[in-house]
């Protein structure tokens, strides 16, 4: 991934808190993911403006006992992923959408 | 039931969060089914402020499946407003409608804001008898329009008939059509009470030979017929402790004016969303507390019945019989067409009805004896 990387989650899903994880289901094909604790809060923060890293370090570092670089590896695996499925937007650039979900609820 | 969705509903039903809910938007429609369980004057619905509110609440409570129904949901002219909002706040959303006033701009504006399916009820392939049970001429026509729109947008088509006494025969015309037009096809064979109590639209009901018909049909049964229709075990203990549905306990309904029930087919008044919170109702209603303590073990009869592992008892209809533990007479006929066992229900019913005929006998006989 580039150096600045922003992540926006896509309006075409649905997305709700269930206790510590996040359930995610892309409405196009009603695929159903379900996202742990970390990779929810990645995925809470992904407005399309914040960076990456700028995430990572306050919403992983800040909240769970990891270092950086090591976060920063697995972040950016784990959007990868979900920028495969469709479920969040990724660009070297920020991302503003016409209509941007607000932080998930539940 | 995917793996994921089953163990979702695990996790939902420990943490006592209500996953789905239906919530009805008007009871005013456009067509005026015969079948129809529904009152469709408006007797006060929520306000576009009160439902934007109300899904809030709901997000917050942590519901993600969310259909929208009625009535007919674009008789409001507020609708898409509604659901854009319900979008906002990341529901997955399932709509239900007849399709009529679903023109071109409508099924762009529902695909843009990336709806999860569409329900659209066909009573049949004929226009005779989908307008005569719709009671509106043209209303098929209309409906298949919108399902093609839905579709050419690529777009889930659900296409949901109801099986009754008029269109008995037609469901396999139905079917033809939904896999024409790229629609899944789902049969509900059960008219259903009004929620006032009224069951004389029961009578619209098809009767044993239909039902075991259509359970006995390879192309509607999802699995093995043979399996499907086997003479049942009777519950085992597991079966005993079994929650009866989702009604109550991951699942809620909500009315256009805020009443919440456990379920759109169990009336049960639970609260109402505008004197209290939808959390409360939920956390702490005394009705839907009453519903979750119910298992089949606590049930009279149902748990010596032989079907009380398989049946598809509806508590709701059971409510709407009387008894909220008791049986739904309804469900013990489509146990009995399925498998020609009868229930215990059926059979005490039977036996009663035997002792009238005795009864009858005996005084056609005084009488014979008088004369």
């Amino acid at each position: 991934m580039s150096e600045k990387c922003y992540v926006a989650r896509s309006t075409k899903i649905a997305a709700r808190m269930m206790g510590d994880e996040m359930m995610i289901m892309l409405t196009p094909d009603s695929t159903l993911f379900t996202l742990n604790e970390v990779a929810s809060a990645i995925f809470n923060a992904a407005d399309g403006m914040t960076p990456l890293d700028v995430i990572v370090a306050e919403r992983v570092c800040g909240e769970f006992d990891v270092e950086l670089e090591v976060a920063l590896k697995d972040a950016e695996h784990v959007v990868k992923e979900l920028a495969g499925h469709g479920v969040l937007l990724v660009s070297d650039k920020p991302i503003t959408q016409p209509r941007a979900f607000a932080q998930v609820a539940g | 039931m995917s793996h994921l969705v089953a163990e979702m509903s695990a996790k939902a039903l420990k943490l006592r969060i209500p996953l789905s809910v239906q919530l009805d938007l008007t009871y005013r429609c456009n067509e005026r089914c015969v079948h129809c369980y529904l009152d469709h004057h408006d007797h006060g619905e929520m306000t576009t402020a009160e439902i934007k509110d109300l899904l809030e609440q709901m997000a917050e409570a942590g519901v993600f499946y969310l259909t929208i129904s009625g009535g007919e949901i674009l008789m409001r002219r507020d609708f898409f407003e509604i659901l854009e909002y319900a979008r906002e706040l990341t529901f997955c959303i399932k709509l239900k409608t007849n399709g009529i006033l679903i023109r071109k701009k409508e099924a762009d504006h529902i695909k843009a804001l990336g709806v999860e399916s569409v329900q659209i009820s066909i009573y049949s392939h004929l226009p005779e008898v989908h307008d005569a049970i719709t009671k509106l001429p043209g209303s098929l026509a209309q409906s298949i329009e919108a399902v093609r729109r839905l579709r050419a947008h690529g777009i889930h088509v659900v296409m949901a008939n109801v099986l009754m006494t008029r269109n008995a025969h037609d469901y396999a015309g139905v079917r033809a059509l939904a896999a024409e037009l790229g629609a899944q096809f789902i049969l509900d064979p059960t008219v259903t009470p009004m929620m006032d109590g009224d069951r004389s639209i029961l009578s619209l009901n098809v009767d044993e030979n239909a039902l075991r018909e259509v359970f006995q049909n390879e192309a509607l049964v999802d699995g093995n017929v043979e399996e499907f229709c086997a003479p049942p075990q009777g519950p085992d203990e597991d079966a005993l402790d079994m929650l009866p549905c989702s009604a109550g306990h991951t699942a809620c309904y909500v009315s256009p004016y805020g009443d919440v029930y456990p379920c759109v087919q169990f009336p049960l008044p639970s609260g109402n969303v505008r004197q209290t919170k939808f959390a409360d109702i939920w956390r702490d209603s005394p009705q839907l507390k009453e519903v979750r303590s119910i298992t089949l073990r606590d049930m009279p009869s149902c748990s010596k019945c032989a079907h009380g592992g398989t049946c598809t008892r509806c508590p709701g209809l059971a409510f709407l019989e009387g008894n909220m533990r008791g049986p739904s007479t309804q469900d013990c006929e489509k146990s009995f067409a399925r498998t020609g066992i009868p229930s215990v229900n059926l059979m005490s019913k039977k036996s009663a009805v035997a002792g009238l005929v005795q009864i009858q006998g005996a005084r056609a006989m005084a009488t014979a004896a008088s004369a």
